[in-house]
């Protein structure tokens, strides 16, 4: 399982992009991941037009996955439309991680996106399901 | 109390190993399993398999029905481990014992049966902030629909109920006390006995949830005094899907059923129903039958073992354990020191490192512990923690589990250069 724990992983637990509460911000939702009940907020501000990202920062604790997801999402967000954003897919999420994923930590790895979601719909958004996310990947 | 530590163990966990074939699985971190999640299921002897599969081999028909000797014979092993319950925990008939799904059903059946027939708007019930979700949901719900109130019992920092905090919410008159036997969180194991007395002193029943503590460690009703308990038979090496509920024989006679059908009647007609005998009327349609054979096989193994000697191991590994990971800098540990009143369930936090990640790197080395907040999310909102790690020990655990338990912790603050 130390394939999971590679250095870039451990580097973004240690030191995350993307960190914080923006103020002002246009977009904003927290949500929670039931296994753990590990909480993370993200905002969101736009451009002038209220159409494309111009900055966003998540918050809040959690393990070196769900963090380093988050980290990695956030910094691939900038310029993005509100439809790319909500266009995103979980899939591309666990790849952008690239470390293997098996079922036990699909959640953490997905909380990230799925808060940006919320931030998006202004609502709670469902969790992807786990075999269109994990099929075909190689779980560890 | 002197507390005596003990010398030496009470029997070879390790060679029990051999009883349960979930040992011989190969792991694939190509390590032996170190098991220490047993709070949350624990792993079946063989006995207790191939009671499951001569039951439905060779004893198998519905029971309470069939004028025909299959029938009878399913009928009576399903009744015998109905006895075998009712002796294991002290109960004075084993028409006191209902078979269930698990604890969460047993305290469903209560809050739903005996709940909504004895409280009502502005009466109080008590439970704790140590609880399980299942013995505080089921209250909250009741809460909810009744217009009672629902009141938590405080816990100090070190992880014991507030004995002074529950006299005071006893002076208020409550109608029941809903608690935990031990902390599947924290690993605390209450004074029930002492509980039940200011209790009743007060008025109230008491409901034990039981699921951590009937599989380790003599549990008698009519010692304890309660006045109902509830347990799984997976958490003590039996079956998943059979559990039960145990009541005074008063009060459950008193309940109306909880679910309603076939086997629960005594005649119905289409006008209206009368209902069977306890424990009957709370057992409606077909039971777990091959899973009442697997419970009363687990009972065996275990009371072959003794329940004694099974508290005295775990108390034995708790001590062990509890000074090897107090001695690991950047480890704290949850819950009360003594082994009087901590179970041989640790719940611990290492500093910078999530749970979830513990567990994860533990795995990578065979070391299977749970993370996270154990259903009892209010735990961990007292303690501000998100979750914990928790290794909790059975029959099968030995010595070197906790090597391999403080081997782990090593390796994972290596990996995350906190060691």
């Amino acid at each position: 399982m130390d394939n999971l724990y590679r250095d870039f992983i451990l580097e973004h637990y240690r030191e995350p992009h993307n960190k914080g509460v923006l103020e002002p911000h246009d977009l904003h939702f927290a949500d929670s991941n039931p296994t753990c009940g590990d909480e993370m907020s993200m905002t969101l501000l736009l451009d002038e037009a209220k159409q494309r990202v111009a900055d966003v920062a998540f918050d809040g604790r959690g393990c070196a996955i769900s963090q380093a997801s988050a980290s990695i999402l956030t910094d691939e967000l900038r310029g993005m439309s509100l439809d790319e954003l909500r266009d995103l897919d979980p899939k591309g999420v666990i790849e952008n991680l690239g470390v293997p994923i098996g079922p036990a930590r699909l959640k953490c790895a997905l909380l990230g996106y799925k808060v940006l979601q919320g931030a998006v719909i202004g609502a709670e958004a469902r969790w992807p399901d786990e075999a269109d996310v994990l099929a075909g990947g190689s779980a560890p | 109390m002197v507390i005596e530590q003990l010398r030496a163990d009470v029997f070879d966990g390790a060679a029990l190993r051999a009883d349960f074939p979930v040992f011989d699985r190969p792991h694939r971190s190509g390590k032996p399993l170190a098991f220490l999640d047993s709070a949350a299921s624990a792993p079946k002897p063989r006995v207790v398999i191939d009671a499951i599969s001569d039951a439905y081999g060779h004893h198998y028909a519905n029971v309470h029905r069939g004028i025909y000797e299959l029938s009878e014979d399913a009928t009576a092993r399903f009744e015998g481990a109905r006895r075998a319950l009712a002796r294991f925990i002290g109960a004075p008939s084993e028409r006191e014992v209902v078979f269930v799904r698990n604890a969460t059903e047993a305290i469903n059946l209560v809050a739903y049966s005996w709940g909504r027939n004895n409280v009502s708007a502005g009466d109080l019930i008590l439970s704790t902030q140590m609880e399980h979700h299942a013995n505080l949901v089921p209250w909250q719900q009741l809460a909810t629909e009744t217009g009672a109130t629902l009141e938590y019992v405080a816990i100090t920092d070190d992880g014991r109920l507030d004995l002074d905090d529950l006299r005071q919410r006893l002076a208020k008159g409550p109608k029941l006390v809903a608690i935990g036997h031990v902390s599947n969180a924290l690993g605390t194991i209450n004074p029930v006995a002492e509980i039940t007395r200011l209790a009743h002193d007060a008025g109230a029943l008491v409901l034990l949830d039981a699921a951590q503590s009937v599989p380790h460690m003599p549990v008698n009703v009519v010692e304890l005094g309660i006045d109902f308990l509830a347990l799984s038979g997976h958490k003590m090496v039996g079956p998943s899907g059979i559990g039960a509920l145990w009541g005074r024989r008063e009060l459950l006679e008193s309940m109306p059923p909880f679910l309603t059908g076939g086997s629960m009647i005594s005649k119905v007609t289409l006008g209206g129903t009368t209902w069977a005998e306890v424990p009957l009327k709370f057992e409606a349609g077909t039971p777990a039958i091959a899973e009442a054979a697997g419970l009363a096989a687990a009972i065996g193994y275990l009371e072959a073992i003794g329940m004694d000697n099974v508290r005295a191991h775990e108390r034995f590994l708790f001590e062990r354990a509890w000074a090897a990971l107090s001695d690991i800098g950047g480890v704290r540990l949850l819950g009360p020191a003594s082994p009087d009143e901590h179970a041989a369930v640790l719940s611990f936090v290492i500093d910078g490192i999530h749970p979830h990640d513990v567990a994860t790197i533990f795995d990578g080395h065979g070391v299977a512990v749970r993370a996270g907040h154990h259903c009892a999310q209010p735990i961990m909102a007292r303690y501000d923690l998100p979750a914990t790690t928790r290794a909790s020990f059975y029959v099968y655990n030995d010595i070197d589990d906790i090597e391999r338990l403080t081997d782990a912790i090593d390796a994972t603050q290596r990996l995350f250069g906190t060691a």
